[in-house]
């Protein structure tokens, strides 16, 4: 029980994704790509981006899962090792969006692996990406509600930070 | 550095895997650290060397094509949007520049403002994916403290391009006619302040990207590609002005508002033909973009945003030519008076490009090989569609040719079993 208390505290400390591109459009792959980077700096949240499936917890899928990427992405979910999360970003993934009616049938992932958040939107915002992960760190810890409860906080406050940095 | 001349490249013997017992393969991608997209190139090395290089496209085919004759003109605005999440308005130009043009043979015209608008927020999408790419090229060098500056700095300009259209990636800035949304005073003042910000800082990278090592070392004399060479392999944009070669839509055949300040126009050249060339003239068209936007913004005229456009588009072909940050974007059309395009085909810049990425690779190390890719800034979303590409020599691949009655047939049974497909 203890030790299953330490892997639930060091799983939600540092969850290890791995991004996979299912024939998405790039928007939302930039976008994931710059939760890594200096303005929202997921690091700070332990969050690492991996290169090879068995060193990952978490599975980022973007794409509409085309005819092509379907058995690729079963392959990568099944070398990812126990247990694992996926995480659905963009209306593609979550549903087929735009390319839902198309000649190939583009149904989104969840036709294919189980999922287990879905961050919706057209790209979703990198904010929108950050609280989707939080959800699921907030599901590993058996609680409702997520670990970042969103704050408020007045525009002009952001348009001052703003300009605090370009000073700098 | 061992001599490039020295090593025998595409001569019969060492193209063939069969009669080259010494030579092995190399699988990279669809899933690989180096690449964000899906596609798959097959690395014959020899040794350390990488002696063929055979692209393999077609995981990101979505049939794009097809939908868009199942809607409207303005939705297909939507839709061809998604095409490419990273030059998602210089398609949408491309598609209204080419139905406008079929509109005009009617006499209508787009007014001058838009066409303006049109322009800024292509240059503005031209600066964030140059930033862009020089972060994922210092990344793939191994050089992550420029990708983390160059990526803060980008989001100056996702900052400006959120504050005209209210989105960060696909901005639906285009109508048939014009443009959705107009940019008012404060806006332009701030993006003024933002374009010098983004000049000053591009000047440093310059001279980063000029003097420091780490980039010279990884990229001079990598992933060379002879101007001749470009010619043959039809390179388009930024790989072939690193080449040297000096074409540029923008410049040769002006759309949109690019006809006004042709004077001031510069095609960006440099001549040392490999990946350190790619970079420089990156960094420069950068530069100039953010110039031709200040030039834009303070000549930009007055008058009306949008024109109402008939539903209806004349019979026409039209051929629209575009220059997206990776390089020539066409757009064909084929219209048959009603609200629907009976055709569309799009060929997009990575498409043109893709090949001469073999070439470059040929005769590298394995380890350059990832920059190498990247440094055509690669974008499979955009290319992805049905073509075949054999190379006879190492694949004995079987290719079927399907014949028109076959394809009928085909067409036929797929369409009754999907009855519920709404064309």
């Amino acid at each position: 029980m203890v030790l299953q208390k330490i892997i639930t505290w060091a799983r939600v400390k540092s969850p290890w994704i791995i991004h996979v591109n299912t024939g998405g459009c790039n928007g939302c792959d930039i976008e994931v790509v710059d939760v890594l980077t200096p303005r929202y700096d997921v690091e700070r949240l332990g969050i690492l981006i991996q290169g090879s499936p068995r060193h990952a917890d978490v599975l980022m899928v973007t794409g509409p899962a085309t005819q092509q990427m379907k058995d690729r992405l079963k392959l990568l979910h099944e070398q990812t090792p126990d247990p694992k999360f996926v995480v659905a970003i963009g209306a593609c993934a979550c549903s087929g969006g735009i390319f839902r009616h198309s000649y190939i049938p583009c149904l989104g992932i969840d036709t294919v692996i189980p999922v287990d958040v879905y961050i919706p939107g057209c790209p979703p915002k990198p904010e929108a990406i950050i609280y989707g992960v939080a959800q699921l760190l907030a599901k590993l810890q058996g609680k409702d509600s997520p670990v970042i409860t969103p704050k408020k906080i007045a525009l002009k406050d952001i348009k001052q930070s703003i300009e605090e940095d370009l000073a700098k | 550095m061992v001599d490039k001349k020295k090593i025998k490249v595409g001569s019969p013997q060492t193209g063939c895997s069969s009669c080259m017992p010494n030579t092995f393969e190399i699988p990279l991608g669809p899933q690989h650290p180096a690449l964000k997209e899906p596609t798959h190139f097959l690395l014959e090395v020899e040794g350390e060397i990488i002696v063929n290089a055979t692209p393999r496209i077609g995981y990101v085919h979505r049939g794009i094509e097809k939908l868009a004759e199942t809607k409207t003109y303005s939705a297909n605005l939507t839709l061809v949007e998604r095409v490419c999440g990273i030059c998602s308005h210089i398609h949408s130009i491309s598609l209204a520049n080419a139905a406008e043009g079929a509109l005009a043979l009617e006499g209508f015209e787009v007014p001058m403002r838009a066409q303006y608008i049109r322009t800024i927020v292509a240059e503005l999408e031209r600066i964030h994916s140059h930033i862009l790419w020089l972060g994922v090229a210092a990344h793939e060098i191994g050089f992550d403290t420029l990708f983390m500056l160059s990526w803060r700095d980008r989001e100056l300009t996702m900052d400006l391009l959120e504050d005209i259209s209210g989105n960060r990636v696909n901005y639906a800035m285009n109508e048939i006619g014009g443009s959705r949304r107009d940019m008012n005073q404060s806006q332009i003042d701030r993006m003024l302040k933002y374009m010098d910000i983004t000049i000053e800082r591009m000047e440093r990278y310059k001279d980063i990207c000029l003097n420091e090592n780490t980039i010279r070392m990884r990229t001079q004399e990598v992933g060379i590609l002879l101007p001749q060479k470009a010619r043959e392999l039809c390179a388009v944009g930024p790989t072939a002005r690193a080449s040297g070669v000096a074409i540029d839509v923008r410049y040769d055949d002006p759309y949109s508002a690019y006809g006004e300040f042709r004077d001031i126009f510069n095609v960006v050249t440099y001549d040392s033909n490999d990946v350190f060339s790619l970079v420089v003239v990156r960094i420069i068209e950068t530069i100039e973009a953010c110039i031709y936007i200040k030039w834009m913004l303070k000549n930009i005229p007055d008058g009306p945003i949008f024109k109402k456009a008939p539903r209806k588009v004349p019979e026409a072909q039209i051929l629209s030519r575009t220059e997206a940050p990776r390089g020539e974007l066409i757009h064909y059309l084929w219209s048959n008076n009603t609200n629907k395009p009976y055709r569309l085909k799009i060929t997009t810049p990575t498409l043109s490009n893709i090949n001469t990425v073999s070439e470059m690779m040929k005769g590298d190390y394995l380890a350059d090989s990832t920059i190498t890719l990247a440094s055509i800034d690669p974008c499979f979303s955009c290319e992805d569609r049905m073509i075949t590409v054999v190379n006879n020599d190492r694949r004995k691949a079987k290719v079927e040719t399907w014949s028109e009655s076959q394809l009928r047939k085909y067409s036929n049974d797929w369409h009754t079993a999907n009855k519920r497909w709404k064309k």
